[in-house]
C-alpha cells in the first residue's frame, strides 16, 4: 500500500454531541492532493456522514474555508505535502458558530454585507443609451484589489476582534464597502459613512493585520480599514473646521 | 386557497419567505459556539506581537509624562532640574527607561512597517510601492534623530 | 409541514437567477420574488467563468457579424430568431452590468476594452481581467442586496417541482441546515440551476453542477432539448479539470504534441503564424480542437501523464510581463493547483467537459412548454448555442435570457391565481418519499461514490468526444443498470443537520436521469454536427437533422423523443470553415 497521512477532523452533530470532538482518518498521501481531496476521499470511501462545504476546487467560489493546523485556509488550495508527515488537523473556521462537523454559520456576515450597501449608489442614473461610465485603468486600479473578495470568511476566522465582539462589521464587509467608496462611478460614500464610522465599524478594528495575511485573494482588508479610518478622520476634521461647508 | 388547503392538512402558512435566521426544529437543537479564551493572544507569536505593540502605548505615555515632568522641573529652576536629573540616575528609573525605550523602539518599527497599509500614495495613477512609504518614514526618523542629536551634542 | 408562498420563485442563484430576480423586481415591484439555491448565491458556478462576455460595442463590428459567428459556430443548429434577439440585447445587458459596478477592463481612454476570442471574427469580448464570471456574479449578487423585495432561501435544496392542472405551482425543498422539508408555492418558477458537467469524469464544472434543474423539469414532464451536444473545452488541467481559459490561446499560446509540434495544422485549422489569427489554429472552435486531441492520441503523439493522456499548452514565449498582466489567473491556477509555472514550463492539458448546449427546452422568452415553468442560462436550451457554443457567449446569455425569463415569468405570475390545494398533498407525498428513501433508509450495499464513478466512466466512454451506436448503446445499458442499483445505496448519515450525503444521493438520482437523456438523444441523432461526432455517421445531415432533439420522460421512467425544426431567418446552412479557407473566403467577400 502506498503512503498514507493522518487527518484529525472535527466532528459535531448537534443531535448527539454536546461539543465537537475530533476523529482520525488515514488517507492516501499524494503530492498533488490538497486537503479537500483528502476530505473527499473520506466522504467517498470511509465515512459518508462527514459534512463540509465545497464546490469549485479552484479557489474562486469561497466555499471550502477551514482551519488547517490552526490556520484559516482554503482547503482546495492547501497541499497535503505542506503538512507531511502529518497529522493534519482540520477544524471549522474559528469564531463562527459550528452547525455540523466542518460547517459554520455565516448569516451574520450576509447581514453585515448588506448593511454596508455594497452596490453602486448614484444621485442620478445615466441612461443606458448614453453608454458606459468612463473609467480609466488607473481609476479601476484604485478599487480593483478590494473587489477581489470571494467572501470565503478566512479573514473573520483570523480576526480576534470579531471573536471577542461579534458585532464588529469585520474585514470583508468593510473592504467591500471601501471597494464601492473608491469606485469612480459611485457617489454613496457619505451614505455608507454612517454605518462604517460606528464603533462596531472601522473603529472596532485594532489593526491586528491577520486578515490581510490570511486572505487568499490579496484583498488587504486591514489596509482598507486603516485607509478608511484616515478618510473618516479627515472628514471629521473638515466638518469641525468648516461646519458651514458640510452639505 | 393555499390557506384553506393548508388548514385542512394541518400545515402552517408563512407568507413571503424568511427572516434572517433559519428556523430551529426538533432536528436542529443548537449551534456550537466556542468561547474565546482570555488568553487567546498567547496562541500565536503574531497575536502576542500585536498585544505587545498595543501594550507599548503605555511606555509611550510614560515617556510623554516624563517629558512633561522634565519641562516642569526646568521651569521650576536649576535646583528642581538637578533633582530631576538625580532621580533619573536611580537604578529603578534606569531599568524602567531602558525597558520603555525597547518598547518604544518596537512600537516605532512595527508602526512604520504597517504604515504602507494605511497610507496609499498615488503618483501619476500608479501606487507608490510599499517599501518607499515605509522607507520614507524611516528616513524621516533618522533625519529627525540626527538633528536632535546634533542639537544636544554640539555644545 | 411548513409552507411559504411567492409570486415568482427562482431556483438557482447564479448569473441567470440573480438577473431574473432583478428583472422581476423591476417589472413589477409588488411581486413577491424569491431566489432558492443549494449554495449561497456567490458560490454559484458563474463565479468560475474566466474569459469574457461577447457583445457588439466597437465600431467596425456589427450585430450581424456576431449573429453569423454564433450561428456558424453552432453548426446551424441555433434558432436564428433567438440569436438575433440575443446579439441585439447583449450590449445593453453588459452595459447595465457596467452601470451596476462590474469592473470591466478598460482602454486607456476609459472605454470598455474588448479582446479576441475563439470562433469570433471580430474582437468583441468584454472582460474583467481573467475573472469575468467572478466579477459579474458578485456585481449581480451585491446589486440584488439593494432590492428588499427579493427574498432568499440560501442553502435550500429543491427535490421536486409541484405540478397540477398542467401548471407548475411550486416546489418541495429541504432547508439543508435544519433538514426541514417544506413546500414553497409559486405562480411561476424559473429554473436557473446551470449545467450538468459532473455527469462526466473530467470536467471544469464545480461539484454543484449536477443537472438538478434539468432533472426536475424532465421528471415534471417538460422536454429536454439537444442534450446530445456536450461541449468539451480543449484545455483543462488533468485530475482537477481546472480550466485554462481560451484567453491563454487568444494571447498567443501554442498547442503542442509530444514532439513540440503545433499539431492543429494537420486538422484543417490553418497554418501556424507567430501571432494569433482569429478563427485559425489555436483560436479555432473548441470542438475541432478536442477532436484533434483524440486523433493525436490515436496516433500516439500525446504525452502520457499520471491521469491519462495530455498535450501541452505553451505560453512561455509570451513572457512573464504579459502573462502577469493579461493572464494572472492562469498563472495563479497553475502554480496553486498543479505546481507548474507557465512562465517557465509547459502546461499539461486535456479536453474536459465544459458546457451543455442542451437543456430544458424554452422559447425565446424563456418559457418551457410546461405552463408556469421558465428556464434560463446553461440549464436552458433556447437555443442560441446550437451544436456548439462559442466561447464568451454564455455569460451574455445568462443576462439576456435571465432578464427575458424574469420578465415573462413576472407577467405570467401577475395574471395567475393562487396555487390550488392539491399540490400540498403532493408535497406531503414528496416529503414522505425523501424521508423513506434517504433519511430513514437502512441497509443497502452500494456506495454513492461507486455508482457516481461508474456513471461518469460510462458517459466518457460512451458519449464522449466521439460516439458510435455501439458505444452509446453500451452506455445506455450501463445507465439502466445503475438506475436499478440506485435504490440499494447505503447511507451513513442519519442526521437532519446539514446532511450532505442526502443531497449527494438526490443529486446522483438527478445525474442518472440527465445522463440517460444525453445518451438517448445521442443515439437517435445519426449524423455528426458540432459537438456531436458520430464516427459511424461522420457527415452532417441537414435533410433529416436540421432539427432539435426533444426528449421526454414517460410516467413509467421510459423515454420518448421528438424533433423540432430549427428556426432559420437569414442565414441558410453553410459549411463551417476555419483557418485559411475562412480567411480566403473573407478576403474574397470583403
Amino acid at each position: 500500500m502506498a503512503e498514507t497521512i493522518k487527518l484529525e477532523v472535527t466532528r459535531y452533530a448537534p443531535e448527539r454531541h454536546q461539543a465537537p470532538t475530533s476523529q482520525s482518518f488515514e488517507v492516501p498521501y499524494r503530492k498533488d492532493w490538497v486537503v479537500l481531496d483528502a476530505l473527499n476521499y473520506i466522504k467517498d470511501n470511509l465515512d459518508g456522514s462527514l459534512s463540509y462545504r465545497w464546490s469549485c476546487r479552484m479557489g474562486i467560489c469561497g466555499s471550502c474555508g477551514m482551519m488547517v493546523n490552526g490556520e484559516p485556509k482554503l482547503t482546495c488550495a492547501t497541499f497535503l505535502s505542506k503538512y507531511a508527515p502529518g497529522p493534519v488537523r482540520v477544524e471549522p473556521l474559528r469564531y463562527f458558530p459550528v452547525v455540523r462537523d466542518l460547517i459554520i454559520e455565516m448569516t451574520d456576515f450576509m447581514a453585515k454585507l448588506r448593511s454596508v450597501k455594497p452596490w453602486i449608489i448614484r444621485e442620478e442614473e445615466k441612461p443606458l443609451s448614453e453608454g458606459e461610465y468612463l473609467q480609466t485603468p488607473e481609476q479601476l486600479d484604485t478599487y480593483k484589489q478590494f473587489s477581489m473578495c470571494i467572501n470565503c470568511m478566512l479573514c473573520y476566522a483570523a480576526c480576534p476582534v470579531y471573536g471577542l465582539d461579534p458585532l464588529f462589521s469585520g474585514p470583508a464587509a468593510i473592504a467591500l464597502a471601501q471597494r464601492y467608496n473608491l469606485d469612480s462611478r459611485d457617489q454613496g460614500a457619505e451614505e455608507r459613512m454612517g454605518i462604517l464610522s460606528q464603533h462596531a465599524g472601522i473603529w472596532g478594528c485594532t489593526f491586528v493585520g491577520e486578515c490581510t495575511r490570511v486572505c487568499p485573494k490579496h484583498v488587504d482588508p486591514a489596509g482598507a480599514i486603516q485607509q478608511y479610518k484616515l478618510t473618516a478622520a479627515k472628514e471629521w476634521f473638515k466638518s469641525l473646521l468648516m461646519p458651514w461647508g458640510a452639505k | 386557497m393555499v390557506q384553506i388547503a393548508a388548514d385542512a392538512l394541518g400545515c402552517q402558512v408563512k407568507p413571503g419567505g424568511l427572516s434572517g435566521t433559519p428556523s430551529h426544529t426538533a432536528y436542529h437543537p443548537r449551534w456550537y459556539r466556542e468561547r474565546v479564551s482570555t488568553y487567546w493572544w498567547l496562541w500565536k507569536w503574531r497575536y502576542l506581537k500585536f498585544v505587545l505593540r498595543e501594550l507599548s502605548s503605555v511606555p509611550v505615555a510614560y515617556f510623554v509624562t516624563l517629558t512633561l515632568v522634565q519641562v516642569h522641573a526646568l521651569s521650576d529652576g536649576p535646583q528642581a532640574y538637578a533633582d530631576f536629573q538625580r532621580w533619573m540616575t536611580h537604578p529603578v528609573f534606569l531599568t524602567l527607561n531602558a525597558i520603555s525605550f525597547l518598547f518604544v523602539l518596537f512600537h516605532t518599527v512595527t508602526w512604520f512597517n504597517l504604515a504602507p497599509r494605511a497610507i496609499v500614495v498615488r503618483l501619476r495613477g500608479k501606487r507608490v510601492p510599499e517599501f518607499l512609504i515605509a522607507g520614507s518614514n524611516y528616513a524621516a526618523w533618522l533625519v529627525i534623530s540626527a538633528a536632535v542629536a546634533w542639537l544636544i551634542l554640539r555644545s | 409541514m411548513d409552507i411559504s408562498s411567492h409570486d415568482v420563485l427562482i431556483i438557482g442563484g447564479g448569473g441567470a437567477g440573480l438577473r431574473a430576480a432583478i428583472a422581476v423586481a423591476e417589472v413589477n415591484p409588488r411581486l413577491n420574488v424569491a431566489v432558492i439555491s443549494k449554495v449561497y448565491p456567490m458560490r454559484s458556478h458563474t463565479v468560475s467563468a474566466e474569459g469574457g462576455a461577447a457583445a457588439v460595442i466597437k465600431t467596425g463590428d456589427t450585430l450581424d457579424d456576431h449573429a453569423y459567428d454564433t450561428i456558424s459556430g453552432g453548426d446551424w443548429l441555433c434558432d436564428q430568431d433567438a440569436v438575433e434577439a440575443f446579439v441585439q440585447e447583449a450590449p445593453e445587458e453588459l452595459l447595465r452590468l457596467e452601470h451596476w459596478g462590474c469592473p470591466w477592463s478598460r482602454d486607456p481612454d476609459g472605454h470598455i476594452a474588448v479582446r479576441a476570442f475563439g470562433g469570433m471574427k471580430k474582437e468583441r469580448t468584454w472582460f474583467a481581467a481573467d475573472k469575468t464570471g467572478f466579477h459579474m456574479l458578485h456585481t449581480l449578487f451585491q446589486t440584488t442586496l439593494k432590492y428588499t423585495a427579493i427574498a432568499r432561501y440560501d442553502e435550500w435544496f429543491v427535490t421536486k417541482l409541484l405540478v397540477d392542472d398542467n401548471r407548475v405551482q411550486g416546489v418541495v425543498a429541504i432547508e439543508i441546515m435544519s433538514g426541514k422539508i417544506q413546500a414553497i408555492t409559486a405562480k411561476a418558477v424559473i429554473l436557473c440551476t446551470g449545467g450538468c458537467g459532473r455527469v462526466f469524469p473530467f470536467t471544469t464544472n464545480a461539484n454543484i453542477k449536477n443537472g438538478d434543474g434539468m432533472a426536475l423539469a424532465y421528471r415534471a414532464g417538460a422536454p429536454l432539448k439537444d442534450m446530445e451536444f456536450v461541449q468539451y473545452h480543449p484545455t483543462g488541467l488533468p485530475f482537477t479539470g481546472i480550466l485554462i481559459t481560451e484567453a491563454a490561446r487568444a494571447e498567443g499560446g501554442y498547442m503542442l504534441n509530444k514532439d513540440g509540434y503545433r499539431y492543429l495544422q494537420d486538422y484543417n485549422l490553418g497554418t501556424p503564424q507567430p501571432k494569433p489569427v482569429l478563427r485559425s489554429m489555436e483560436l479555432g472552435p473548441r470542438d475541432r480542437l478536442c477532436q484533434a486531441f483524440v486523433k493525436e492520441m490515436e496516433k500516439g503523439r500525446t504525452i502520457k501523464g499520471p491521469y491519462g493522456d495530455v498535450v501541452h499548452l505553451d505560453v512561455r514565449h509570451l513572457g512573464e510581463k504579459l502573462i502577469n498582466t493579461k493572464l494572472p489567473f492562469v498563472r495563479e491556477l497553475c502554480l496553486k493547483y498543479q505546481n507548474i509555472d507557465p512562465v517557465k514550463e509547459l502546461i499539461p492539458v486535456r479536453p474536459v467537459v465544459h458546457y451543455m448546449m442542451g437543456g430544458v427546452s424554452t422559447n425565446i422568452h424563456g418559457a418551457t412548454p410546461l405552463a408556469g415553468l421558465y428556464a434560463a442560462g446553461e440549464v436552458a436550451c433556447v437555443s442560441i448555442n446550437g451544436a456548439n457554443r462559442l466561447g464568451s457567449n454564455s455569460l451574455p446569455e445568462l443576462l439576456v435570457f435571465g432578464a427575458r425569463a424574469g420578465r415573462a415569468a413576472a407577467e405570467f405570475a401577475s395574471t395567475q391565481k393562487e396555487s390550488n390545494g392539491i399540490i400540498l398533498s403532493q408535497a406531503l407525498d414528496e416529503t414522505k418519499r425523501v424521508e423513506a428513501q434517504f433519511l430513514e433508509k437502512t441497509g443497502g450495499r452500494e456506495r454513492i461514490a461507486t455508482l457516481r464513478e461508474e456513471m461518469q466512466k460510462a458517459m466518457e466512454n460512451g458519449a464522449g468526444i466521439y460516439r458510435t451506436h455501439s458505444s452509446l448503446a453500451e452506455a445506455a445499458a450501463k445507465l439502466r443498470e445503475l438506475q436499478e442499483r440506485f435504490p440499494s445505496i447505503t447511507l451513513d448519515d442519519r442526521s437532519r443537520t446539514f446532511n450532505t450525503e442526502l443531497t449527494a444521493a438526490v443529486e446522483l438520482g438527478f445525474m442518472l436521469d440527465v445522463g440517460e437523456a444525453i445518451v438517448q438523444s445521442a443515439l437517435h441523432r445519426t449524423e455528426s454536427r458540432g459537438a456531436h461526432q458520430r464516427t459511424d455517421y461522420p457527415k452532417r445531415d441537414d435533410e433529416k437533422f436540421l432539427a432539435h432533439t426533444l426528449i421526454y420522460r414517460n410516467a413509467d421512467g421510459s423515454t420518448h423523443g421528438d424533433y423540432l425544426p430549427v428556426t432559420i431567418t437569414r442565414w441558410p446552412p453553410g459549411e463551417r470553415v476555419y483557418g485559411q479557407p475562412a480567411q480566403a473566403a473573407q478576403a474574397k467577400g470583403g
